[in-house]
C-alpha cells in the first residue's frame, strides 16, 4: 500500500493534489461530477475586497499546448466568498481549503488575508502576488523582492493560518524574490502562476484577447515549472507547492522530485474536468512501478 | 455535465463551409433545446463547444461551420469516437412563447432553433422561423424546418435565396408574434433586440476555456448580475441583457 501523504506546512494531506486557484471555481462546481473529498485540498478562486467582473471578453485563447487567459481576478469580493462560497463548499467537502488572496495595494492584501485568515474551513492562505491580468497590484508585488517581502511580512502579523506567497514567473530571478519571502516569515511558496504570453489572429490581425496580453499556462509551462521548482528549493528550506502545466500522474512525480511538496493541477481542470480524479487514481500505481513507498520521500529526490 | 464517449456516425457537408455531424452516445443529460456540447480533438489544448441541433434518446446532431483548425479537423473526420461533455449551457426556456412563437437564427445560430422549433410545434404552437444567411450558397436546413411544420422565411445580404437583406428587414414585416428566441452572430442580436415588439430569449456565443463554468473566461454583465455564457447562459432573457 503506497503512502501518498504529505505534510504541507502543519497541513496534514491525504495526497498532494490540489486544484490551482481559477480553474476550479469554489470547488462546489465539481461536486457533481467526482466526490471532491478525495482532493489533497482545494486553491480557491482568487479573492478580492470588492467584487470584480474581471476583464472584457473575449479574455481566452487557445496556444500550442496550452491557452491563454485574462480573466482579471472576477470573483464576487472577500464578504460573499466568507459568506456565501465557502458555505457552499462546506457542504461537499470537509478537508480544510486554501484561500487564494489577490490585492491591489499592501492594505488590500491585509484586509483579505486578516478576513480569510479566521474562516474555519480556510487551512492555509495563499497570497497571490503574482496576477499578470490586473494593471496595478497583482504582479508589480511579486516581481520585486522589496514588495514581496512587505507583503508577507504585513500578512503574516495579521493570521495565523500559514502563509503561502505565490510566486511570479516573470522575472529575472525567482530565487531572490523565494528568498526574500522565507525571510519576511512565509511558511511556504506556491509556484510557478502563468507566463506572460500574447496570441494573435491571422485573419484579424488582432491579439484574440481584448487585454492584448494574459497568462499562459498548460502543458507548454510544465519544464519551465520545474525549473524554477528546482532552484528555489534549492536555496529555501520552506516547503513548495508546485503548480504550472501539470497533466498526468507522472507529471506530478517529476515535479516533486524537483522539489515540491504538493503539486496544484490547473489548466488540466479544464480540458479535462476529471483531470484531479485520474491523477490521484493512477499515483499508487504509478509510486509502484518507480518503487516509491512513501510519496514524501521522493520530495527534491533530483537533487 | 456529463463526460462520455460518442461514436461519429455520420459528418456530410450540407453548405459551403457547414458541416452537419451526428453522433451516437448517451445524451441522458441533455435536456433542452440551446444546450451545447463540448468536444475534445487529438492535438488540440482546449475543448471545441458547439450547440446541439437536435437530439433523442441515443443521438445527438450537430451542425458547424469550419472557421479554424478544430472545426476543420472535424470536416475531415469519416468515424471514431469522441470524448464529449454533454449537458452545457442553460438553453431555451419553452414555457414562455406564447402560442405563436418567433425563432431567428442566423449562419451558424440557426442549428439551435432546429431542435427548439420540434419542442415548440410539439407542444402546438405555430411556430414562424427566420433564417438569414449571406448568400444561397450558405444555406442549409430550410426543408427540414419546414417539414417540422414552421413557417420559414430565409433572407440573403445579397438577395441570391428569398428576400434580400437582413433578418431584422423580414422580422419588420411580420407581426402578431408572441415571443421571440434567436441566436446568431452579435451584431444580428442586437439587432433583433432593437426591432423585437415581444420579450424573449438570445442566445449568446464566447471564446471559452472550459465550457461548463470553471474558469470564468467567459463572464459577461447582465441586468441580473454576472453571468457565465458557458453555464448560466448562453441563453439569456431579453430584458436581463447589457448591450
Amino acid at each position: 500500500m503506497v503512502d501518498l501523504r504529505v505534510n504541507l506546512g502543519g497541513l496534514c494531506l491525504d495526497n498532494p493534489i490540489i486544484p490551482a486557484s481559477g480553474t476550479f471555481g469554489f470547488g462546489y462546481e465539481f461536486a457533481d461530477l467526482y466526490d471532491i473529498n478525495i482532493l489533497g485540498s482545494i486553491s480557491l478562486k482568487g479573492t478580492t475586497k470588492e467584487p470584480r467582473l474581471g476583464n472584457p471578453l473575449p479574455r481566452i485563447a487557445e496556444c500550442r499546448e496550452g491557452m491563454i487567459n485574462s480573466v482579471g481576478l472576477q470573483n464576487p469580493g472577500v464578504e460573499k466568498v466568507i459568506e456565501e462560497e465557502i458555505p457552499k463548499l462546506r457542504k461537499c467537502f470537509n478537508k480544510k481549503a486554501i484561500a487564494n488572496v489577490g490585492g491591489f495595494s499592501l492594505d488590500e492584501y491585509v484586509y483579505n488575508c486578516e478576513k480569510l485568515g479566521v474562516v474555519d474551513e480556510i487551512g492555509i492562505v495563499e497570497v497571490n502576488i503574482s496576477c499578470p491580468n490586473v494593471h496595478a497590484g497583482g504582479m508589480s508585488f511579486g516581481t520585486d523582492a522589496k514588495n514581496a517581502a512587505e507583503v508577507t511580512k504585513r500578512v503574516k502579523a495579521v493570521t495565523n493560518k500559514p502563509v503561502f506567497i505565490k510566486l511570479s514567473p516573470n522575472v529575472t530571478d525567482i530565487v531572490e524574490i523565494a528568498k526574500a519571502c522565507e525571510d519576511a516569515g512565509a511558511d511556504g511558496l506556491t509556484l510557478i502562476n502563468t507566463l506572460m504570453g500574447m496570441k494573435i489572429d491571422l485573419k484579424s490581425r488582432k491579439p484574440v484577447v481584448k487585454n492584448i496580453k494574459g497568462g499562459f499556462s498548460g502543458p507548454a509551462i510544465f519544464p519551465v515549472a520545474v525549473r524554477m521548482i528546482y532552484d528555489v528549493y534549492e536555496a529555501v528550506k520552506i516547503p513548495i507547492m508546485g503548480v504550472g502545466g501539470v497533466m498526468t500522474a507522472e507529471d506530478v512525480i517529476e515535479m516533486m522530485l524537483a522539489g515540491a511538496t504538493a503539486v496544484q493541477v490547473g489548466a488540466a481542470n479544464l480540458v479535462e474536468p476529471m483531470a484531479c480524479k485520474n491523477i490521484i487514481k493512477e499515483l499508487p500505481a504509478l509510486c509502484e512501478k518507480y518503487k516509491i513507498e512513501k510519496l514524501r520521500d521522493i520530495i527534491g529526490g533530483a537533487h | 455535465m456529463k463526460q462520455s464517449l460518442f461514436e461519429i456516425k455520420s459528418n456530410r457537408k450540407i453548405a459551403r463551409d457547414i458541416y452537419e455531424m451526428v453522433l451516437e452516445g448517451d445524451t441522458s443529460e441533455i435536456i433542452r433545446p440551446g444546450q451545447f456540447i463540448n468536444i475534445k480533438l487529438d492535438n488540440l489544448f482546449l475543448r471545441r463547444p458547439i450547440s446541439v441541433c437536435d437530439y433523442d434518446d441515443k443521438t445527438v446532431t450537430i451542425i458547424y461551420k469550419v472557421v479554424g483548425e478544430g472545426t476543420e479537423k472535424m470536416s475531415l473526420m469519416e468515424g471514431g469516437m469522441l470524448d464529449v461533455l454533454t449537458g452545457l449551457g442553460n438553453g431555451f426556456d419553452t414555457e414562455k412563447s406564447g402560442d405563436k412563437p418567433l425563432l431567428i437564427g442566423g449562419g451558424v445560430g440557426v442549428p439551435p432553433m432546429y431542435n427548439l422549433c420540434k419542442k415548440l410545434i410539439g407542444e402546438g404552437k405555430d411556430v414562424t422561423v427566420i433564417m438569414g444567411f449571406m448568400n444561397e450558397a450558405d444555406v442549409f436546413y430550410k426543408e427540414e424546418f419546414e417539414k417540422l411544420g414552421a413557417k420559414v422565411y430565409i433572407t440573403t445580404n445579397d438577395g441570391s435565396m428569398g428576400m434580400k437583406g437582413f433578418v431584422t428587414d423580414a422580422m419588420k414585416e411580420l407581426d402578431g408574434y408572441t415571443y421571440f428566441y434567436t441566436c446568431g452572430p452579435e451584431p444580428m442580436l442586437k439587432g433583433v433586440y432593437d426591432t423585437s415588439v415581444t420579450e424573449g430569449q438570445l442566445s449568446f456565443e464566447a471564446r471559452m476555456g472550459c465550457g461548463f463554468g470553471a474558469c470564468m473566461g467567459c463572464t459577461c454583465e447582465t441586468k441580473y448580475g454576472h453571468k457565465r455564457i458557458c453555464k448560466e447562459g448562453p441563453v439569456l432573457l431579453k430584458e436581463e441583457v447589457i448591450w
